[in-house]
């Protein structure tokens, strides 16, 4: 008797144990597609320019010819389209978050009139999509001068619905009581916002910046259109423009793409943990 | 009940109450529940109070303006431009544009561009947001077994997402490279198949372009889904278990009803992005080969900012937001209506 229950229960480890390995198998050949094209990326990038067309395949190449970033480096002022995209991500993300703040605030603690209307209508301009304003949004900065420039870059993304969105449910969550309290020990409107309110959401202000930061590094469209020369160009536009110049010689294309995604994959691996569960949170979209 | 002082002003609240009677006659009774005179104090006190609200409402003000201009300025108020501007031919620098009226809408469609550019836009929905949908639930469903090594699986699933499109579009040009140094081409030579020209084929290319867009969005739903799955109590499942469903049953009657407010969010997510891709398009193909790929978006940049017809463009916008609010309805209405929420 004891010996059969011994032996069902082997075989149900055994199960169990069969089971999770086909999880992971699957699982893992899924994760080999999903990194696949990095590894060719990277692959290609450290190769010698004749190694790229010998058939069959050659994953990890002869010789490492490191020398691909050197000359993709030079080849184009990538030292400028990176220092354009970190000062546009970085102000775009600090003015957005700020501007943000703010206005969650007010609707998230004072009483006004016509709140409801205007936060109605904020949420309405989630409905338009960014194509609607392509056009318009042109015109308006070749009115004012702003054609290939870091205003054109920055300046229509410091507010964000989103965020303001998500800040006001997570400032309301705060007790009025905290507020009353710190009025008592002579902390001023704004002072509660920037010493009580902004520690307390931390959360929020990560995941927000994050998404702000990652998105402005990544938006290709609108950098297109309002920059031409590189003097403006960020680097997903100036990474476009070498394709166009250097389009048949991937081992410089592939340094180059490989220099574009870097610091984006680098910087997640720090805080992924924040970003995936931001995303679970709020289902942000990049 | 304290005596009040000279009375100001009145401000009664009464209460009528209707009863059927037992000969069904209606009596009505009419009370003053509650006489309130406010005193001098009460009406010191609230325009003390209509004062702190207008101030309040002052400063409130002062904290949206930031904000407020640059919604206006560059979300709200193009709307409204875009509309002007779709009425006219104009390429932005001439000073004065000619007024075509609904003109560019009656040229949009008889364009045969433009309907080929909706329907290959169709064809890249329909093509991208089924198949991501259904890899990322099967991912999710097997990451949400407690399996073990799971932060490394979702790290590695949700790589694509957040690298740029037009970036990670140069690297799969050349995976689709047409001879045999391309990585896919490479692969099919090595399991004995043919190869072929992918991007350009113009058979080939827009399923090329669908492909590489799944992988890239995949880690994002499979993220959300599997948070939907985590956030179903695990009562449901014990439930089920005792009234003896296993596996497939337990998917198909506890796990997919109660995940359905997630299945519907991420299908108007999807559909809306899809129906905006253009990275992929710009890099890999360009609208080509033969206009099989050529996009709404994609045709859009090109008539506003290649060939910068800004009042057709304008009218294009126009079109597709007007295609993605109604999909929006439309799903709101048929899908949503079935979606189970907990």
């Amino acid at each position: 008797m004891r010996r059969a229950i011994t032996r069902h229960k082997a075989s149900a480890i055994a199960a169990r144990l069969l089971r999770s390995a086909g999880f992971h198998a699957l699982l893992l050949s899924g994760a080999v597609i999903m990194l696949a094209p990095f590894a060719w990326m990277i692959s290609t990038s450290l190769k010698d320019y004749g190694e790229v067309f010998t058939v069959p395949i050659r994953w990890i190449p002869s010789r490492l010819v490191w020398s691909n970033y050197v000359d993709a480096w030079n080849e184009a002022p990538f030292a400028r389209y990176f220092f354009n995209s970190a000062f546009v991500a970085s102000v775009t993300t600090i003015g957005q978050l700020t501007f943000s703040a703010l206005a969650a605030y007010a609707f998230a603690t004072m009483n006004f009139f016509g709140r409801e209307v205007i936060f109605t209508l904020f949420l309405g301009t989630m409905m338009i999509p960014d194509q609607m304003t392509l056009v318009p949004n042109y015109v308006l900065l070749f009115k004012l001068g702003w054609i290939d420039s870091y205003y054109a870059l920055i300046v229509p993304w410091l507010a964000s619905v989103f965020a303001i969105f998500l800040m006001r449910q997570f400032f309301q969550t705060v007790p009025r009581e905290l507020y009353d309290a710190a009025q008592i020990d002579g902390c001023t409107r704004f002072g509660y916002l920037w010493r009580v309110m902004v520690p307390l959401s931390r959360p929020v202000f990560i995941t927000c910046g994050l998404f702000t930061f990652i998105g402005s590094w990544n938006a290709f469209l609108w950098p297109l259109i309002v920059t031409n020369t590189d003097r403006m160009r960020t680097i997903q536009v100036g990474l476009s423009t070498f394709m166009q110049e250097h389009g048949t010689v991937p081992t410089l294309l592939m340094a180059a793409s490989t220099m574009a995604i870097m610091p984006v994959v680098i910087g997640f691996f720090f805080v992924q943990r924040q970003f995936i569960q931001g995303i679970a949170r709020t289902g942000l979209k990049s | 009940m304290q005596r009040q002082e000279a009375p100001v002003a009145f401000k009664c609240s009464w209460a009528v109450r209707a009863c059927d009677d037992e000969d069904g006659d209606i009596r009505c009774t009419l009370k003053v529940v509650h006489l309130q005179v406010p005193s001098a104090q009460t009406v010191a006190r609230k325009a003390q109070r209509r004062r702190k609200y207008l101030e309040e409402s002052l400063t409130a003000y002062l904290y949206l303006l930031p904000a407020t201009v640059i919604l206006i300025t560059f979300h709200f108020a193009p709307v409204f431009y875009a509309f002007y501007v779709s009425l006219l031919d104009w390429n932005y620098i001439s000073p004065n544009p000619t007024f075509v009226g609904l003109g560019n809408y009656a040229a949009l469609l008889k364009d045969a561009d433009f309907l080929t550019s909706l329907l290959n836009t169709v064809y890249y929905v329909v093509g991208t947001v089924p198949t991501s949908m259904a890899v990322a639930l099967f991912v999710a469903v097997l990451l949400n077994q407690k399996i073990r090594g799971l932060a490394w699986y979702r790290t590695a699933y949700f790589l694509p997402v957040i690298t740029a499109a037009n970036a990670v579009a140069i690297v799969w040009f050349w995976i689709y490279h047409p001879d045999y140094s391309g990585l896919l081409n490479g692969l099919l030579d090595k399991v004995g198949l043919p190869i072929q020209s992918w991007l350009l084929d113009p058979k080939w290319a827009m399923p090329c372009i669908i492909a590489m867009s799944i992988w890239k969005g995949l880690g994002y739903n499979v993220v959300i889904f599997l948070a939907g799955l985590q956030n179903i109590s695990a009562e449901y499942y014990e439930a089920a278990q005792i009234d003896g469903a296993r596996g497939w049953q337990i998917f198909r009657h506890i796990t997919w009803p109660l995940l359905s407010p997630t299945t519907f969010f991420v299908l108007i997510i999807s559909v809306i992005g899809s129906f905006q891709v253009f990275s992929q398009v710009y890099v890999m193909t360009r609208g080509g080969p033969l206009k099989s790929t050529l996009v709404v978006v994609y045709y859009l940049y090109k008539i506003g900012f290649e060939d910068f017809r800004m009042g057709y463009a304008s009218s294009m916008a126009y079109a597709l937001f007007v295609v993605i609010f109604i999909l929006t309805l439309l799903q709101r209405k048929y899908i949503g209506s079935r979606v189970h929420y907990q």
